[in-house]
């Protein structure tokens, strides 16, 4: 048990002075013990928390026609990302990364609206914002715009500060505020909208069309004063930039929903249609957090098949695990309509409206705590 | 030489980066959607003091600085130069004014200091928090003055002038920060 992580700041200097020598023990089990009947309060106030946005999310999807679905944890493609590491479940399974494919297989089949609350697992993934095993609420929605989920976005940000008396104005912590200082973000919307381009041209002065050489994308990046160590691919010289000088920037005076993105960044996003470097793709970015990731759904199985080649022969490259082709998802593809569909990060969510330093401070128990 | 890589980064690791030594102060797991790990970092400039922040990507790799520190004693002071001695080995070294800058003012001899090495070569010296000194010279004190927040000059005789109140006479000794060079209470009374 923790929850002494975040207790014994939030406590005053005066409460914690009966018991300086049982702090100051070395090695965990008394220091453990006994902070949790100290530190229980704050502790319980991230489950609780947690739970009336729970109901709250739930019930929003309800009221907008959403059907809740649950599909498996435990499957054979776990996704093909390059950067995602899957954790081995068993035999030739792994844990879903995301419930994605299942998912958009239920739409193909014929549920225009779907939502899932559910545990993903990510390998080696831990941090102030991450952790192994996190939630995510991941929904769908058939016919829709990019837009439309956006207003989803921006929907279900206010129902969940409302859960816990937090709207229209959350707190960020001096973790995630900016230059380490406490401040306060409004939620109420419309969310700032950008493009990749614009807020590339605006805080770096370049403009990368999507189809320049690893070479010319370097040059930029250099021009930009990033410091790119031996990042020798698009998506990492464009990381290095995107987190050097955009990204800090994103979702403070109010959340950003960053669109259109470049091509070689597309993962399951399909092309816009009068742009065809571009997909359609945004993140959304608040408090320092970023909270969700949404697509245009790619509907062609034959580009897909090609990403997913590609993204294995990456993997096969830097000696990750690879995993084998959905072909039912491909199948599935061919039947699905036009479809939209994001994943938000459940436990940044409730860290946003309870303006948590930590992912940590939101769950009953963290990955080294089992 | 050794390297480190990002699995490494810790409070207190020290790496070179563009020819400077410099020691993490704070580090963040972070991953953008679809992207890369990396480590958001602040690192001190261990010569300059300058705290930078950098985003270094998992697979990368810091190479160590060879610094170091050690307990030494100030004995005495030659024309350009502090002389200091190694408390263990008892061997002696010279540290050029310019590198101990206006620490001096406040380094009583015998004082045992932090002596930072880089490549062999000492480039600082980092003192006790606090010091105790006694007052050389100041104009007199008034009994009953006690507002706050009213200060006179006081003269110390490591060389320093120190803001104190009213009240503190010649000869008193006096407790002083030395990381911002202020008064902080009367230890003894002349």
């Amino acid at each position: 048990m923790r929850f002494w992580y975040s207790h014994r700041r939030a406590l005053s200097p005066s409460a914690c002075s009966p018991l300086p020598s049982v702090f100051s023990t070395a090695g965990g089990h008394l220091d453990e013990r006994v902070s949790l009947v100290l530190n229980f309060d704050r502790g319980r106030k991230g489950i609780e928390a947690r739970a009336a946005i729970r109901r709250a999310v739930r019930l929003w999807f309800e009221g907008q026609g959403f059907l809740e679905v649950e599909t498996p944890a435990r499957v054979f493609s776990p996704g093909q990302e390059v950067h995602l590491e899957a954790i081995p479940a068993d035999g030739t399974r792994y844990l879903i990364t995301s419930p994605e494919y299942h998912m958009k297989r239920l739409v193909a089949a014929g549920l225009p609206r779907i939502v899932q609350i559910c545990r993903c697992w990510r390998g080696g993934e831990r941090g102030n914002h991450h952790e192994p095993e996190f939630t995510m609420i991941e929904w769908y929605r058939a016919g829709a715009s990019l837009d439309e989920i956006a207003r989803d976005c921006e929907a279900l940000i206010e129902v969940a500060a409302r859960a816990v008396g937090g709207w229209p104005v959350v707190e960020v912590p001096a973790s995630r505020g900016r230059e380490g200082r406490p401040e306060h973000l409004a939620v109420q919307t419309p969310f700032e909208r950008v493009t990749v381009r614009e807020a590339l041209f605006r805080l770096v002065g370049i403009a990368p069309r999507g189809d320049e050489s690893v070479d010319e994308l370097r040059v930029l990046a250099t021009r930009a004063g990033c410091n790119l160590g031996t990042a020798a691919t698009w998506d990492d010289i464009f990381f290095q930039i995107f987190l050097d000088r955009v990204e800090p920037h994103l979702g403070r005076d109010r959340p950003t929903l960053v669109f259109d993105w470049p091509l070689p960044l597309a993962a399951l996003a399909r092309r816009k249609p009068d742009d065809p470097l571009t997909v359609e793709r945004f993140e959304l970015y608040a408090g320092g957090l970023e909270l969700a990731n949404a697509f245009g759904e790619l509907g062609d199985p034959v580009e897909q098949r090609a990403r997913f080649v590609e993204e294995a022969e990456r993997r096969r490259q830097q000696g990750r695990a690879v995993y084998p082709i959905d072909e039912k998802l491909l199948a599935a593809l061919a039947e699905m309509p036009p479809t939209c569909g994001v994943a938000m990060g459940f436990d940044r969510l409730v860290m946003l409206v309870t303006g948590a330093d930590n992912i940590r401070d939101v769950m009953a128990f963290a990955d080294d705590e089992v | 030489m050794s390297t480190y890589d990002t699995s490494d980064i810790r409070k207190g690791l020290k790496v070179m980066m563009d020819g400077a030594p410099y020691t993490v102060v704070e580090f963040q797991f972070i991953k953008p959607g679809k992207g890369a790990a990396f480590t958001r970092t602040k690192f001190k400039n261990l010569l300059s003091g300058a705290v930078i922040e950098r985003n270094i990507r998992s697979g990368e790799k810091l190479e160590s600085a060879n610094v170091e520190t050690k307990t030494m004693q100030y004995l005495y002071k030659e024309a350009d130069s502090f002389v200091f001695m190694d408390t263990s080995t008892y061997d002696q070294v010279q540290i050029p004014s310019e590198t101990i800058g206006e620490d001096a003012l406040l380094m009583p001899e015998q004082i045992v200091v932090e002596v930072l090495f880089f490549n062999e070569r000492a480039v600082g010296v980092t003192l006790p928090n606090f010091i105790e000194q006694k007052i050389l010279a100041t104009e007199p004190g008034f009994r009953g003055d006690t507002a706050t927040g009213v200060t006179k000059p006081a003269k110390i005789s490591t060389g320093a002038t120190i803001a104190v109140p009213l009240f503190i006479n010649e000869g008193d000794t006096i407790k002083i920060d030395t990381r911002t060079g202020e008064y902080l209470e009367r230890v003894g009374r002349a």
